[in-house]
């Protein structure tokens, strides 16, 4: 039976083991998320958003509880199919855009495709089409150093997409960029998630960012505590 | 994707320069050191073993001498007590293939107005088998030349060319040894130095009888001073040396607890001991020399942890964008092995110049195999996977959640 939910959890726990004891960053949290949504997730800072974010993108693992993408219980696969995962599947956009400095636009954002084995010729083919799409088309040899954080949260999207993932995890984006860039690129989000039917999960603390989405989910001290679609609904139109 | 990630080393080499040569000069300094020791080491191998080979092979040498005159105890060869009837007899004996007894001098040469002062050999014509001589022209003398003491006389290639102007034909011209005129009958092919470094061709042979009665005199008729034994074999060297010794002790009527006035040494046995003795000091050049390539990789090593640790948050990113372990690994072990095998690579330009240089400062032997080359490549590479790997390994081994979190 096909899986529905892009991301299943349930009964999610993660609880780091510090020097002042064990910090319990999830409690309990059960939800899902569907093909289509544009969720964003809200809490104060230390609330566990970024936490419930790496364990949704497989890079860390929950203590106890489930956690199923694409219907694929994540615990079971070994680090090497992990990280197939993360690049058939996943792309992460990052608060602080973490590209490669001496790396050329280009090549940063046909990063993925190295790692999926694909050929020069076609990943910086691709590599092109994304940067353009971003609205990059004149930027193609520069380096990361050489453009406004804005831009470099374009190429960072670009980057993200470039594997045609089915979900994108982003922690903060728009935390580094000032009111007229965030919009900008919440609206490069929007476009994405309504004309392309792309799931988004977004992690922000500004209201008026998370407005963009569709569903709201709020931590409080990692426990889920308030969600407007609980049941989850798609509000992109897929084509 | 091999491509890419040469490209990728490449510049992440190129990204810090100063930092990569400095770390190369590690690698550089090492293996140019090996390739020069290597050279030097097996240059004087060639030379001692070209000695050897050209020495003749399974040979003694019986010395005369050590005997007390007057409480005086004489060096080896200082009374002639061998004869040329001793020589007969231990020609008769198993296992012995030829015996050339030996008297040697100095004497003046003159032809024409050249004139030469050189060591002359008189001896039989069994020198020849024995030192391995070649006649390059005219013949040798022969028994009969002994028999009747002939003024003849076969000259070596730094005699000729020193006595003989360019092109002159030396067979068949009398030259004057002391005086005396005698008949070039041949001349001997070249054998360079020997293992004492003295030249072998600066050299004149002629008969021992001719030698002993009419150049030099002597004490005692048919006295040599000393006279070089060759084995049939190898093999045969042992028995031929005690029953060489025994035939001598009765010959002189030597009874136990008295010295012997002659003593027996294998030559054989002693260039085996000069060969392995050079062979150990190329070996221990070429050691010294791994050690400064040691020290290279261990640079290489440390250039590589930290270099894992300034791009913690560039692993943690490329884990992120689907990067396994062994891509991470990969590419770490790449680069160290990029620095190896480019320090390598100079390292080899320098070792060979080098090499050339001393060559041509002091005139040593050096010798540089393709071996050797490919000897300091292997190790290269091999220095750059086995300090490479733990650098490597400790990235590859990074959590990506840790990695991500670097700042
Ligand atoms: N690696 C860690 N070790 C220990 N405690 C951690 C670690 N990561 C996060 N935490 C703790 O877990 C809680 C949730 O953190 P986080 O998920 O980063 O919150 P947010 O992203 O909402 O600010 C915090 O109290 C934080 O201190
Ligand atoms: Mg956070």
């Amino acid at each position: 039976m096909a899986e529905p939910a892009v991301v299943r959890v349930e009964r999610l726990h993660k609880q780091y083991e510090t020097a002042a004891g064990p910090v319990h960053a999830l409690n309990d949290v059960t939800l899902s998320i569907f093909p289509g949504e544009f969720v964003a997730v809200m809490g104060a800072s230390g609330s566990g958003k970024s936490t419930f974010m790496n364990i949704l993108g497989c890079l860390d693992v929950q203590t106890s509880g489930e956690y199923f993408l694409n219907g694929t219980d994540v615990r079971s696969l070994d680090k090497d199919r992990q990280a197939k995962l993360r690049n058939d599947v996943i792309g992460f956009v990052f608060q602080s855009f973490n590209l490669l400095s001496r790396a050329s636009l280009l090549e940063n954002v046909g990063l993925p495709l190295v790692y999926s084995k694909i050929g020069r010729a076609e990943r910086n083919e691709r590599a092109k089409r994304m940067l353009d799409s971003v609205g990059l088309e004149k930027y193609h040899r520069s380096r990361p150093n050489k453009i406004s954080g804005g831009q470099q949260q374009r190429v960072a999207i670009a980057r993200a997409l470039v594997n045609n993932p089915r979900l994108i995890l982003a922690d903060e984006p728009t935390g580094n960029l000032d009111t007229k860039t965030s919009g900008e690129i919440m609206e490069i989000f929007t476009g994405l998630n309504q004309r392309n039917g792309i799931t988004i999960v977004l992690v922000t603390h500004e209201e008026d960012i998370a407005l963009h989405a569709r569903r709201r989910i709020r931590f409080k001290d990692g426990f889920l505590v308030s969600d407007d679609e609980p049941r989850g609904k798609p509000t992109g139109s897929r084509q | 994707m091999i491509a890419a990630m040469l490209s990728e080393a490449w510049r992440a080499l190129g990204a810090n320069l100063m930092r990569t040569v400095l770390t190369m000069l590690g690698m550089i300094i090492g293996v140019g050191a090996v390739i020069l020791m290597l050279a030097i080491g097996q240059g004087t191998q060639f030379v001692v073993n070209q000695s050897i080979e050209s020495m003749g092979s399974n040979l003694f040498i019986v010395l005369s001498g050590s005997t007390t005159s007057g409480g005086l105890r004489m060096g080896s060869g200082a009374t002639p007590t061998l004869t040329l009837a001793d020589a007969d007899a231990i020609s008769e004996l198993n296992g012995v293939a030829y015996v050339a007894p030996s008297a040697p001098g100095v004497a003046q040469l003159m032809y024409g107005s050249n004139n030469w002062s050189t060591s002359v050999l008189g001896t039989t014509p069994s020198i020849i088998a024995v030192r391995d001589w070649k006649v390059v022209s005219g013949y040798p003398f022969g028994e009969s030349d002994v028999r009747s003491a002939t003024r003849v006389a076969l000259l070596g290639r730094t005699v000729v060319q020193n006595l003989f102007n360019q092109g002159e034909y030396p067979v068949g011209k009398t030259i004057r040894i002391r005086q005396s005129p005698f008949l070039v009958v041949g001349v001997l092919g070249p054998k360079g130095q020997s293992l004492d470094g003295r030249d072998q061709d600066d050299t004149v042979l002629v008969p021992v009888t001719t030698a002993q009665r009419k150049i030099f005199g002597t004490q005692f008729q048919g006295a040599v001073r000393y006279m070089m034994v060759q084995a049939v074999s190898a093999a045969a060297m042992p028995v031929v040396e005690k029953s060489m010794t025994q035939l001598l002790h009765q010959r002189h009527h030597i009874q136990e607890k008295m010295d012997d006035d002659f003593s027996v040494r294998n030559l054989t046995a002693l260039a085996e001991t000069a060969a392995t003795a050079t062979k150990v000091m190329s070996l221990m050049l070429g050691a010294i020399a791994s050690i400064s390539l040691l020290v290279g990789g261990i640079g290489i090593m440390n250039i590589m942890l930290v270099s894992v640790t300034e791009r913690t948050r560039e692993i943690g990113v490329r884990v992120a964008l689907g990067a396994r372990r062994r891509d991470i690994l990969a590419q770490f072990l790449l680069e160290a092995i990029m620095l190896s095998v480019i320090g390598c690579l100079v390292g080899v330009g320098l070792g060979v110049g080098g090499s050339a240089l001393v060559n041509k400062l002091t005139g040593m032997t050096v010798v540089i195999t393709g071996d050797s080359i490919v000897l300091s490549f292997i190790v290269a590479a091999g220095v750059g996977v086995f300090f490479g790997w733990y650098p490597a390994n400790k990235a590859a081994s990074l959590e990506p959640i840790e990695a991500l979190r670097y700042e």
